[in-house]
């Protein structure tokens, strides 16, 4: 046969893309319950750390379980609405026009005192930043928080997934003495915020320092009707 | 193993190496090497993906029409690479994130091709699977030795441990934060040529 | 059109695909001993980017992606065809290379004869897939913003190549260590003008 022959290219072509095709369906789904489970343990770990619990990834699941005593959605009035926390992604929230967002909140009950964990997402330098922030059941002051980020300098910026800054926002509050909502600002080293707490940047990763600055005013202000409720 | 097929494996180590020499492949490699880890898997990644492209397109070299060739190639490639990146994430979560877009990148990783056009379309599946496999360990060498050099001196640490004892940070031993930005990683590589060639003088460009 | 100025910029300077990412840089070496050459590849290139960057992006947001196929009915909403993005990118990007090949030979014969044998080395070069790859991550709100993406990094790296082989053509009246010769120069130049780059990091407009 003729290896030229536009009948033969063609036809190989089809027979190969349908060949690959299956190959890869195949494969992915196969795949893919694994591939679930490990997104969820990556998640389970990051809500754990935001409240000072270490895990691995083998422990992770039974942890969670073990502390997160409920998870809910919350929308921009603060009520509570259906849905499942836990699938619930903040990004794709944040696309949606604002009254139709809904907002995760984790309950952890640590030692007997229980904690909200809010979810968290802006932009650092190179890309998108997140995390997760848990408040004391005064829903105020800050009980430990974790950040994560796609590819910021590392060295730099791309320390703030490290306990040691995280750490940092650890009994900060995030309301003023008046009751009015502040956020915690993020300062360059060595400076200071007047009327509202905040912590020490990243020196040398300014303007990721400021993501995550912008973050958590912008995140936690989405949530403060349902702080303020009740 | 006769004698060809042990120099078509070692010969892309040194002699003939992807990156120090035949120009190939810098491109997806370079930034993945700030830590030792993500060095390994991607060299382990671009091994397979070499190894196994190169016995597909061996086998099917004789079928492939002319006119499609090129898309022939890179279709099997980014199969691969797809499988790769999906075994990954289902067994090695964390360092896939790491790795991100890198991963797909191998597919328009010119050894790939590189390799496909000038060996596997005229060879044998046996010594088209050493080729792949001993390109893709040359490829390797370097990514390694790149990775180890930037985390040791960079951060101190290998595969995340630390190795530089604590007395060294009190004698005012510090980290250099250069090392991990990622113009280093051309820089070490600079050197690496720098050494292999004036060991070996042939290898050195007229101009 | 601030938030475009933005990704545009960006693209062009800090997420340079030279510098920062080391992206295309076989072809970014073979092709940089003379201006002229790598000034010719360096506008394929862009012109590609600009091209099949908002392709891929309608491609993976209304087709590949989780839920993508949505538009069609509410039964496709559970699809995922997301394990197919390698290989449709890559697909679109060789046959986009080889469809400008035709029509620049057709139509505007003196810029196929200048540009046309580079065509065939842009479908493997890592700065077309790179740029897709990245366009997927970066998930931008619309198409206007993928293809702005596409036209910076397009410009980018016809910067970055124009750039090195003005200063490799000065090099060959230096002298340099043997051994550094030629490739070993090149990665040492490149790092250096990356290290010029990265004092754009941090630039927000």
């Amino acid at each position: 046969m003729n290896k030229d022959s536009n009948v033969y290219t063609i036809i190989y072509a089809s027979v190969m893309v349908v060949l690959v095709a299956l190959l890869l369906a195949f494969t992915s789904e196969s795949l893919r319950p694994m591939q679930a489970k490990n997104e969820a343990v990556d998640k389970m770990r990051q809500i754990l750390t935001s409240v000072n619990v270490e895990s691995t990834n083998a422990n992770a699941e039974e942890l969670y379980n073990q502390l997160i005593v409920d998870a809910f959605l919350v929308n921009s009035n603060g009520d509570k609405v259906d849905g499942n926390a836990f699938d619930t992604e903040l990004v794709n929230e944040l696309r949606k026009p604002v009254a139709e967002r809904s907002y995760p909140v984790f309950v952890a009950n640590i030692d007997g005192s229980m904690k909200y964990i809010l979810s968290l997402r802006g932009a650092g330098l190179w890309g998108p930043l997140w995390g997760f922030i848990s408040l004391d059941d005064d829903k105020e002051t800050i009980y430990g928080a974790s950040f994560g980020h796609e590819g910021e300098t590392p060295g730099l910026g791309a320390e703030i997934d490290k306990p040691a800054f995280a750490h940092e926002f650890t009994g900060k509050k995030i309301f003023n003495a008046e009751g009015q909502y502040t956020s915690v600002a993020v300062v360059k080293p060595g400076q200071v915020a007047q009327g509202r707490d905040y912590v020490d940047g990243i020196s040398g990763g300014t303007i990721t320092s400021q993501g995550v600055d912008a973050m958590l005013y912008s995140s936690l202000e989405a949530y403060e009707p349902f702080l303020t409720n009740e | 193993m006769s004698p060809k097929n042990k120099f078509v494996l070692f010969n892309p180590l040194a002699k003939n190496n992807p990156i120090t020499v035949q120009m190939l492949g810098v491109c997806s490699a370079l930034a993945v090497t700030s830590k030792l880890e993500p060095s390994i898997v991607m060299s382990i990644s671009v091994i397979a993906v070499l190894g196994l492209s190169n016995v597909v397109i061996s086998l099917l070299r004789n079928t492939i029409p002319g006119r499609i060739r090129i898309i022939v190639q890179l279709v099997v490639v980014a199969a691969l690479v797809t499988i790769v990146n999906e075994v990954l994430k289902a067994f090695a979560y964390d360092v896939s994130k790491q790795l991100s877009v890198f991963i797909g990148l191998i597919i328009t990783n010119c050894i790939v091709m590189g390799r496909l056009e000038a060996f596997a379309l005229g060879n044998k599946p046996w010594p088209a699977f050493l080729d792949g496999v001993g390109n893709g360990l040359g490829y390797g060498i370097i990514l390694v030795i790149v990775g180890f050099f930037r985390e040791l001196l960079g951060s101190g640490t290998l595969f995340g441990f630390q190795v530089i004892p604590d007395k060294f940070y009190e004698w005012g031993y510090e980290n250099n934060g250069l090392m991990i930005l990622p113009p280093m990683a051309l820089i070490v590589v600079a050197c690496i040529i720098w050494v292999q060639r004036s060991r070996d003088k042939e290898l050195q460009e007229k101009n | 059109m601030q938030e475009y100025l933005s990704v545009f910029v960006s693209s062009i300077f800090i997420e340079n695909m030279i510098f920062a990412y080391f992206l295309g840089m076989c072809s970014y070496l073979a092709v940089s001993k003379n201006v002229k050459t790598a000034m010719g590849l360096g506008i394929a290139v862009a012109f590609v980017l600009t091209v099949t960057l908002p392709i891929n992006y309608l491609l993976e947001n209304y087709v590949l992606k989780a839920g993508a196929l949505s538009w069609l009915g509410d039964q496709f909403d559970s699809i995922n065809l997301s394990f197919l993005s390698f290989i449709i990118f890559i697909a679109v990007i060789a046959s986009m290379v080889q469809l400008i090949e035709m029509v620049m030979e057709k139509f505007m014969p003196a810029l196929y004869n200048s540009l046309g044998i580079f065509l065939p080395l842009i479908a493997v070069n890592c700065a077309i897939m790179g740029g897709s790859l990245f366009m997927q991550q970066k998930d931008f709100a619309n198409v206007g913003f993928a293809t702005v993406y596409g036209l910076g990094s397009g410009i980018g790296w016809l910067l970055a190549i124009i750039g090195i082989a003005a200063i490799r053509e000065k090099l060959q009246y230096s002298d340099i260590p043997k051994p550094l010769k030629g490739l070993g120069m090149a990665f040492i130049l490149t790092a250096l003008m990356g290290f010029g780059f990265m004092s754009f990091s941090g630039i927000k407009i």
